[in-house]
């Protein structure tokens, strides 16, 4: 395979300028990767202009500026694009508008603030651009496509019109290395893609899906994203598997307007067990919601990852044991990193011998993470009586009348709720 | 004692308060879904959105403007560590 450090065209007078980076198997702490990743960058020559699009990695900054001196002098630099500001895009930045200091920055509105948090200068000049927005450098045309949270606030697509070259930063990005590029050329890189939205897009699949809006009508002849290879070949199909990877996974079981409230428990001499049971049976009294049972000891926590972020509501019962809730607990609620869980519903319940404290650790864990919990969670200690039974079925009913709507309204003073919290 | 009303939209609740509470004494004990920084205006973790009311709200002072600007929030967010509620119908998104 050819690793020399040349300039590869990608449409005429268009070259990806980037750098490989083959070593890598730890990708920002999170992702795993079997031969590396690449950093893409790319340089358009117009007749009045050249425009680099994105960096690289400061590491890789010296092969990035090797290939771009292969296709441009510096000063014919007359425009920079920077689509995503994380530091693998934006290392070689500083050091690229130092050898290029007439060239213009172009950057999303809210790339700003990072701009100037990894930019440590006084003399900062920039353009901010959004959907429509566009650059003329002579035959060839920038267009700017605002798509935010994929996956970052800032994160933008920059399209050449003339060419139909959509450089779409991370998204239909993947962690491969292979100096080959292509898409037609490369190994099997499908593994790659899938693990790379799984880990980074899906948290943000609304927005994958406002961003397909805004990308589908375009005429695209080549995809050129910021990390592994460049989508040539049937460049439609990455789209159409955005979307199928960001569409629901359960809308034909569950009826349009149920609601889905799931109940996971882990108990150590059922009692646990049997309030989540309660929760259930009161959830269910409720019409238009549809009630899952789960006992946490039977998984490792990854499969439910998948459900929860179809639910609309979680309720977790957990013994304390120690002072805290139990390690399932914590593994599930620590695996819901790459959905988005923010406004759903939740709650806690969960038998004691002690002291109980597991509930408000979760309850606390629950709004960390941006959920609702309205309801405050049922303790009981060691077995439950008749009326902590009652307390859970209460538990449930509510959360049912939280999703459907049914919740009548309460006005509650200050001093009421303060003696709700002792 | 003046009171105001403050209503939590997500979680379909309202609270009766003395005028002069500050947003975060109540979110917190109500249960909302924010996260709490430094509690003395100057992270910005916990921007929160005000539906409607805000001519009930104090006003903002010169650092919670300095840190809602910077972290480019419009003029329906305050930090809830820092605004109190002053009287009327006042509604967050939370």
């Amino acid at each position: 395979m050819n690793t020399s450090p040349n300039a590869v065209e990608v449409a005429p007078g268009t070259h990806w300028i980037g750098a490989l980076d083959p070593s890598l198997r730890d990708f920002d702490i999170i992702l795993k990767t079997a031969n590396g990743t690449t950093y893409n960058s790319y340089c358009v020559r117009g007749d009045k202009g050249v425009a680099i699009i994105d960096t690289v990695k400061a590491s890789h900054a010296d092969e990035f500026f090797t290939r771009l001196e292969q296709v441009a002098r510096y000063d014919e630099i007359s425009t920079i694009v920077l689509n995503h500001l994380e530091p693998d895009h934006s290392g070689a930045l500083p050091e690229l508008m130092r050898r290029a200091p007439q060239a213009k920055l172009y950057i999303s509105a809210k790339a700003q603030l990072m701009l100037k948090a990894l930019v440590k200068t006084d003399d900062l000049r920039f353009n901010v651009v959004e959907t429509g927005d566009r650059v003329e450098l002579g035959g060839r045309t920038l267009h700017f496509f605002s798509t935010p949270f994929l996956h970052w606030p800032d994160t933008q697509c920059t399209l050449v019109e003339e060419q139909g070259i959509l450089f779409s930063g991370d998204v239909f990005g993947c962690h491969f290395c292979d100096p080959r590029l292509f898409n037609d050329k490369v190994g099997d890189f499908r593994f790659s893609f899938e693990y790379y939205y799984q880990h980074i897009m899906r948290p943000f699949r609304e927005h994958v899906l406002e961003a397909l809006e805004l990308l589908e009508p375009l005429e695209l002849k080549t995809i050129a994203p910021a990390h592994g290879p460049i989508l040539r070949d049937a460049p439609r199909s990455y789209l159409q598997r955005y979307k199928q990877l960001a569409a629901p996974l359960l809308h034909n079981e569950v009826g349009a307007n149920d609601k889905s409230l799931l109940v996971f428990y882990i108990s150590s001499y059922g009692n646990t067990a049997q309030m989540a049971q309660a929760v259930a049976e009161g959830a269910e009294t409720e019409d238009g919601v549809r009630v899952s049972l789960y006992d946490l000891q039977a998984s490792g926590g990854l499969p439910f990852v998948d459900l929860i972020e179809e639910a609309d509501g979680i309720a977790i019962g957990s013994p304390t044991i120690n002072g805290d809730a139990v390690k399932p607990v914590w593994d599930l609620l620590s695996s819901l990193a790459v959905i988005k869980v923010r406004d759903k519903l939740g709650a806690s319940f969960g038998s004691y011998g002690w002291s109980g404290e597991a509930i408000n650790m979760i309850e606390d864990r629950l709004r960390g993470l941006k959920l609702r919990v309205p309801v405050k969670g049922v303790r009981a200690k060691l077995i439950p009586n008749e009326e902590e039974m009652q307390r859970c079925r209460d538990l449930g009913k509510q959360l049912a009348q939280h999703l459907t709507g049914n919740l009548q309204r309460r006005v509650i003073s200050m001093s009421e709720l303060l003696s709700q919290e002792s | 004692m003046p009171k105001a009303n403050v209503t939590f939209e997500k979680l379909g609740v309202t609270i009766s308060v003395p005028a002069g509470t500050r947003l975060i004494e109540i979110s917190e004990k109500v249960g909302a879904s924010i996260t709490y920084g430094c509690r003395e205006g100057e992270c910005g973790t916990c921007i929160m959105k005000i539906v409607s009311g805000m001519e009930h709200m104090s006003e903002r002072s010169v650092l919670e403007d300095k840190v809602l600007q910077e972290n480019m929030a419009g003029s329906s967010h305050r930090l809830a560590c820092q605004a109190q509620v002053l009287g009327g119908d006042i509604v967050v998104k939370a």
